[in-house]
């Protein structure tokens, strides 16, 4: 398995928190990983520092053999791309313009709006099924489409490894399966792909590479049809369940135990 | 839909809003005509043919001094600081994501004028003396704010919160030290704290046209920094810009700038906070540009002292009054746009 981007001997945290040690971690070039784990396990925050956004305490994230801190911003920007969960868009933005940002890492002074810029915008609305939203503001769109915007934004950018933190976080289940049917084409395309996800079920069927995080560590890796079992749900999300194929893909299917079942357990 | 020219040329692609292009225009047409009309019609006519002919060193005495020594230096003056203002304001605007993150009201004006005052009551400073001291109130008062904003985060929200107390303090400050000063020395205080272009000469208009001249440049060549930043720091970061260094040099560099404006003509109220936003509006543009900023808040400054000077004539108002009585109302109709906002 080769591997651009990877993290090593990883201590992670805010302030006077740690949230997670000694992590070591490999992205597999050309995968679909995705990172599941229960709330405040340390998912997003692996992200973030594999993004080069968060400053590990400890050890170093290297992305194309080289310390991911030492490139400038401009030079990861080029390499990497990342959907942010607290990304903003500017009041009364259009589309075509947000995404147009997203050529930011490849433009210069002078050179802000070269025919290369102009084709990526394009290809990458057209990707994302953006372009007949392109003169609309983007806070006047619905939660779905806003988040194909910003998916534009970063394939605009044109990086070969896209991080996307909890991209389906708010929307309906149709725009997550639609989401995610985007990434997977992305995915089918060649780009390295690296998601945090909280439904299980969709990770399942969509990551070709899980990985499953437990309060700062991780706890298993690999193929979800390899890795997922009932054990390992219960040991990770403390929840009794059963697995079965999924009728649709024969991916692991995350059935939770009945109530009954359970008996009156608290959850642990 | 938004127009776009796009202009190439060997090493250079630009792509410019149409509209802000001709609004700038406009704006600074409408800024030359303002300028045009004060120095012939403030006071004592002057025709535009007798001004071509002092320009070219003849002309009158008494007319000569008029138009050289009070109009024209005044003029420049109320443009450099307008500009200036404008910029400052568009960029903590822009960084803080609220137009109340505007220097004028978070306190940065009125930590230069608390500088001042202490140097006038306290050291008998002449003008230099006080400049400096409001130079150096200004940047002092900044690090104070951000440093107690910071410490709870640094949320936007704080930092406009912590601006406005400490504001409120400085005013506190200034009154007291003008309550127990000397007659003379209270009297040139409190005319400075309203901020005015009375008898201000071209020493002054040297002073602020070189630093500006240093300080705006760089300004200006970290503007689309400050457009990315206001997508939030993790997309900003995640795009190639350099999050932490970009955000301290545009701050320190806006404060400056704030910072000897008002060492000029004193606190002018308001120009900081509405200039950005008039060109925002008019420009309709998602992301504050600073050139357009700068001519607005040239023009705000400049039609604002016309009326300070004619509004009772011959008594000639400071430019703060005017800019405070319009700028007042402006921050209410703001902050009730803001409040509906909030709750709505």
């Amino acid at each position: 398995m080769t591997s651009r981007l990877s993290g090593s001997e990883l201590t992670l945290g805010y302030e006077n928190r740690v949230v997670a040690e000694r992590l070591n971690v490999q992205i597999p070039d050309g995968a679909f990983t995705v990172i599941v784990g229960p709330n405040a396990c340390g998912k997003s925050t692996l992200l973030r520092a594999l993004s080069g956004l968060l400053s590990p305490r400890h050890g170093t994230v290297v992305l194309d053999g080289a310390a991911i801190s030492s490139y400038r911003a401009k030079e990861v920007a080029r390499r990497l791309g990342l959907l942010a969960q607290s990304a903003t868009a500017p009041e009364g933005i259009s589309v075509a313009d947000l995404v147009a940002r997203g050529r930011y890492p490849h433009q210069r002074l002078l050179r802000q709006w070269t025919p290369e810029d102009e084709y990526q915008v394009a290809e990458a609305m057209v990707a994302t099924g953006v372009t007949d939203l392109a003169d609309r503001a983007v806070d006047e769109l619905s939660g779905g489409q806003r988040q194909r915007v910003w998916m534009a934004m970063a394939l605009a950018q044109q990086t070969n490894i896209l991080l996307l933190d909890e991209p389906t976080t708010y929307l309906d289940i149709a725009y997550q399966i639609d989401l995610l049917d985007l990434c997977a084409d992305l995915h089918e395309q060649g780009r390295t792909l690296v998601a945090v996800l909280h439904d299980l079920n969709q990770a399942c069927r969509y990551a070709t590479h899980l990985i499953a995080m437990k309060a700062g560590t991780i706890v298993a890796e690999g193929d979800p049809r390899e890795i997922i079992t009932a054990e390992l749900v219960e040991h990770v999300y403390g929840l009794a369940c059963q697995v079965i194929p999924d009728p649709q893909t024969h991916t692991p299917l995350v059935v939770p135990a009945a109530r009954a079942a359970r008996g009156a357990r608290p959850p642990g | 839909m938004t127009r776009r020219l796009t202009v190439r040329a060997p090493g250079i692609a630009l792509r410019l809003d149409v509209r802000t292009l001709w609004v700038s225009g406009a704006l600074l047409i409408t800024a030359f005509a303002a300028v045009v009309f004060t120095v012939v019609a403030v006071g004592i006519w002057l025709p535009l043919a007798d001004i071509v002919e002092i320009l070219q060193g003849g002309g009158r005495r008494a007319d000569r001094f008029i138009l050289l020594d009070l109009r024209l230096p005044r003029v420049c003056l109320a443009l450099l600081t307008g500009a200036a203002l404008a910029v400052s304001g568009a960029v903590f605007q822009s960084l803080s994501r609220n137009p109340l993150g505007s220097p004028d009201i978070v306190g940065f004006t009125t930590g230069s004028a608390t500088g001042a005052v202490l140097s006038i009551v306290v050291f008998g400073a002449g003008p230099a003396g006080s400049a400096v001291a409001a130079v150096a109130g200004g940047i002092v008062t900044a690090l104070i704010v951000y440093g107690l904003a910071a410490r709870g985060g640094g949320s936007v929200r704080r930092l406009v919160l912590v601006g406005i107390g400490i504001a409120a303090m400085l005013v506190a400050v200034n009154s007291y030290l003008i309550s127990r000063a000397r007659l003379d020395a209270a009297q040139s205080a409190a005319v400075w704290l309203v901020g005015t272009l009375n008898g201000r000469t071209w020493q002054y208009v040297y002073l602020l046209g070189i630093a500006l001249a240093v300080l705006t440049p760089p300004l200006l060549l970290l503007s689309r920094r400050l457009q990315m930043l206001a997508m939030g720091e993790d997309s900003a970061r995640s795009l190639g810009v350099p999050v932490p260094v970009s955000r301290l040099s545009l701050m320190v560099l806006a404060v400056a700038v704030c910072a000897v404006a008002t060492a000029a003509t004193g606190p002018v109220a308001f120009v900081a906070l509405a200039a950005p936003q008039v060109t925002l509006r008019l420009t309709r543009s998602p992301a504050v540009q600073l050139l357009p900023a700068a001519i607005t808040g040239a023009l705000l400054m400049v039609l604002s002292d016309l009326v300070a000077q004619r509004i009772l004539a011959p008594a000639q108002l400071p430019v703060g009054v005017v800019t405070g009585a319009v700028g007042g109302v402006y921050l209410a109709w703001l902050l009730s746009a803001q409040w509906r906002k909030g709750n709505g």
